[in-house]
């Protein structure tokens, strides 16, 4: 039992619109963070520093509308050092020389011998070191947003209408309205959406839809400097992000995937979706969300049955031989 | 966040500092350790630095839970009235029809308390939402509430007593959905241990109703009109056991949260003394009056702990990623075996 979904466009509707995270250009930068906090006015959420990482703001939440995070992993990015061409190599000279000259030490010397470790580097054990050193290892960067889901649970939820569905599809919560209930938080299946304590309401990313009314792209798009978030209709961002997963998949990293952009997942696929380079939990993301209310009628049935069993036991304790 | 100590031995605990190695404290976690009880084999599954993937609901304990206690513990009350109204048992009536309506008038002071924004409480009759469970129940407190007063003021003045049995009948509709409605209020989010256990939490959320009213008849009539009130109660035990029993056997994993920490205290709390409460009213409930006194405070309390306990247990599942990814992952892998099976 889910509301309508996005508004078909037509002559009324412009499309629906919405961002594709491309993380594997991400450089982890914040300036989307930055951009939306200085567009929307978002209060500051405390300078900490997390020790974790240099991610310091940990989850989206009420006053965190883009989050960037940070993931450091013992493993090459495909099976390449990118921006290196290897066009003028001649891999038959390459391969002659193997184990004869220091720059070609032969198999098997990837990784040091125990003893010739660096002290710390865990030698022969995970990452191999490359001939100049250097461990393998690569960052993951990925700034998180609101989805925007096509079957919104944190909209079907709200008792008073405060969330609502824009002409673009996307979803927002008119504060004016919201009585701070509370109930969207715990529905998004996301984390996405939460209350701030001083103020009571729920606040969450509104896909910029002031500058959407105005034909401007969102504050976190138009800050970003290597396009790792792009802003447009959504049919042209699905065709833009599957060939730019076959790209990288034919340039050896076979990690991509996209994910939300299927209209078949459990909410009905995300307004803004992903391209990630590691499972979606890696990223703090669930692997396979489901809206809630799609159980609705479910659970109304058996709450249903549950009144009626409750009036079927004290019809019967006021029955039968009783000495009052 | 440093744990380290020094030791005569050396330092010990110590971070890795400048020699860390990547990816073997943060991303990937294993569980196990906290003297958890492993109820499935221990799933291995990745996390971002083990935060949470889900918001955890921010509602306070006491508003929501003693709403949900207090939204029960009306209902029930409402049907116990109607009962001891049909059967001339005017004491007991009088008593449930009390209880019903200061019941649902501290269930009401509570949901507009943990508002954010009390004073819109009215925002959420701006609309009607079939789709929120939140929506629905305020119309229906908003259409319940009212006649429950109107009820209890016609038994208590004397007048007006057909409106007043037109009343009470009317309440005693509502209530049963007043009671188990509050279960698809938690069950219809994404915290993993109430919305998995959205079949089997109103059938526990109408036997601990069931317990409580019986409970207050118990409490306050006279011991010559408790007999409903002691079979109540026994029923509404047995069904909140019942309930409960099941849902542990069917979700497995997802109901680790009921059994484990506060939660599970609170649960085990409740259980003693829904079951003790049960045990000494039917045993004892319709002869002495300290008897029935104690039983109807052991059923009240074991209510509100079976509350306060599916509160916790939610809020826990809500705040460990094991409870979101796990079950996500097994239906994903379950998703994609199938397509395999059909051809083989
Ligand atoms: S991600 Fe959460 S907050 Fe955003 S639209 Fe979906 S349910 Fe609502
Ligand atoms: S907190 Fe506000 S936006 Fe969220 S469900 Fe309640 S009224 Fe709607």
């Amino acid at each position: 039992m889910t509301e309508q979904g996005p508004p078909q466009p037509g002559a009324d509707h412009p499309p629906r619109m919405g961002f594709f995270t491309d993380t594997s250009v991400c450089i982890g930068c914040k300036a989307c963070e930055v951009a939306c906090k200085e567009w929307n006015a978002v209060p500051a959420d405390g300078l900490e520093l997390t020790g974790m990482s240099y991610d310091n703001s940990r989850r989206l939440s009420s006053d965190t509308w883009r989050h960037v995070a940070f993931i450091e992993q013992r493993k090459p990015l495909g099976g390449q050092e990118p921006g290196v061409s290897h066009d003028n190599v001649d891999i038959f000279r390459a391969a002659a020389g193997l184990g004869v000259t220091i720059a070609s030490p032969g198999p098997g010397a990837t990784a040091p011998a125990p003893a010739d470790a660096l002290p710390g580097a865990p030698a022969g054990e995970t990452s191999p070191l490359a001939p100049d050193g250097r461990t393998e290892l690569r960052w993951l960067m990925s700034s998180d947003v609101c989805k925007h889901c096509t079957h919104a649970a944190c909209l079907d939820v709200c008792p008073t209408g405060s969330l609502f569905r824009t002409e673009f599809g996307t979803v927002v919560v008119q504060e004016d309205i919201c009585n701070g209930c509370g109930y969207c938080i715990p529905a998004c299946p996301y984390g996405v959406i939460d209350q701030r304590p001083d103020d009571g309401r729920a606040w969450k990313c509104t896909l910029c839809y002031d500058r959407l009314g105005v034909g401007a792209e969102p504050a976190c798009a138009k800050a970003c400097p290597t396009d790792s978030i792009q802003f447009g209709p959504l049919e042209q961002l699905r065709e833009r992000a599957a060939s730019r997963v076959a790209q990288l998949h034919s340039a050896g990293v076979l990690d991509a995937r996209l994910y939300g952009e299927d209209p078949q997942d459990g909410v009905g696929g995300d307004g803004a979706f992903f391209l990630l380079l590691d499972e979606p939990e890696v990223y703090g993301l669930p692997p396979d969300p489901v809206v809630t209310t799609r159980d609705l009628p479910s659970m109304w049935r058996y709450a249903a049955a549950a009144a009626v069993t409750l009036t079927a036991g004290v019809a019967v304790s006021f029955l039968g031989r009783s000495h009052r | 966040m440093s744990e380290s100590d020094v030791t005569p031995e050396g330092v010990r605990g110590a971070r890795p500092g400048r020699e860390a190695v990547t990816g073997r404290a943060a991303g990937r976690r294993r569980r196990g350790g906290r003297g958890e009880r492993p109820v499935v084999p221990e799933a291995e599954f990745s996390t971002y630095y083990g935060m949470p993937v889900l918001n955890p609901p921010r509602w306070e304990a006491l508003d929501i839970a003693g709403y949900l206690y207090l939204g029960g513990l009306a209902g029930a009350s409402s049907l116990l009235a109607a009962g001891a109204h049909l059967t001339a048992r005017r004491r007991l009536a009088l008593v449930a029809k009390s209880s019903a309506t200061g019941a649902v008038s501290l269930s009401l002071v509570a949901l507009i308390h943990d508002l954010g924004r009390p004073e819109r409480f009215l925002n959420m009759l701006r609309v009607f939402k079939p789709t929120s469970p939140m929506n629905v129940g305020s119309w229906l407190l908003a259409g319940y509430a009212p006649l429950t007063m109107a009820a209890l003021l016609s038994d208590v003045s004397g007048r007006y007593r057909p409106a007043g049995a037109a009343a009470t009948a009317g309440a005693a509709v509502l209530g049963p959905l007043v009671t188990t409605y509050t279960a698809v209020l938690l069950a219809d989010t994404a915290v993993p241990s109430w919305h998995d256990g959205y079949r089997q939490l109103p059938f526990a959320f109408a036997g601990s109703g069931a317990a409580a009213a019986a409970g207050v008849g118990l409490l306050a009539a006279p011991v010559a009109e408790t007999a409903p009130a002691c079979k109540l109660a026994s029923l509404g035990a047995g069904l909140e056991l019942g309930s409960t029993q099941v849902m542990k056997r069917r979700i497995v994993l997802t109901s680790e949260p009921f059994e484990q920490g506060h939660a599970g205290t609170l649960m085990r709390a409740s259980k003693a003394l829904t079951v003790g409460g049960t045990l000494l009213a039917v045993c004892a409930g319709r002869r002495s009056r300290v008897a029935a006194s104690v039983a109807g405070a052991a059923l009240l309390a074991g209510s509100a702990m079976l509350r306060f306990g599916v509160f916790r247990a939610g809020v826990a599942s809500a705040e460990d990623p094991k409870y979101t990814v796990v079950p996500q992952r097994a239906r994903l892998k379950k998703q994609r075996n199938k397509p395999s099976a059909a051809t083989s």
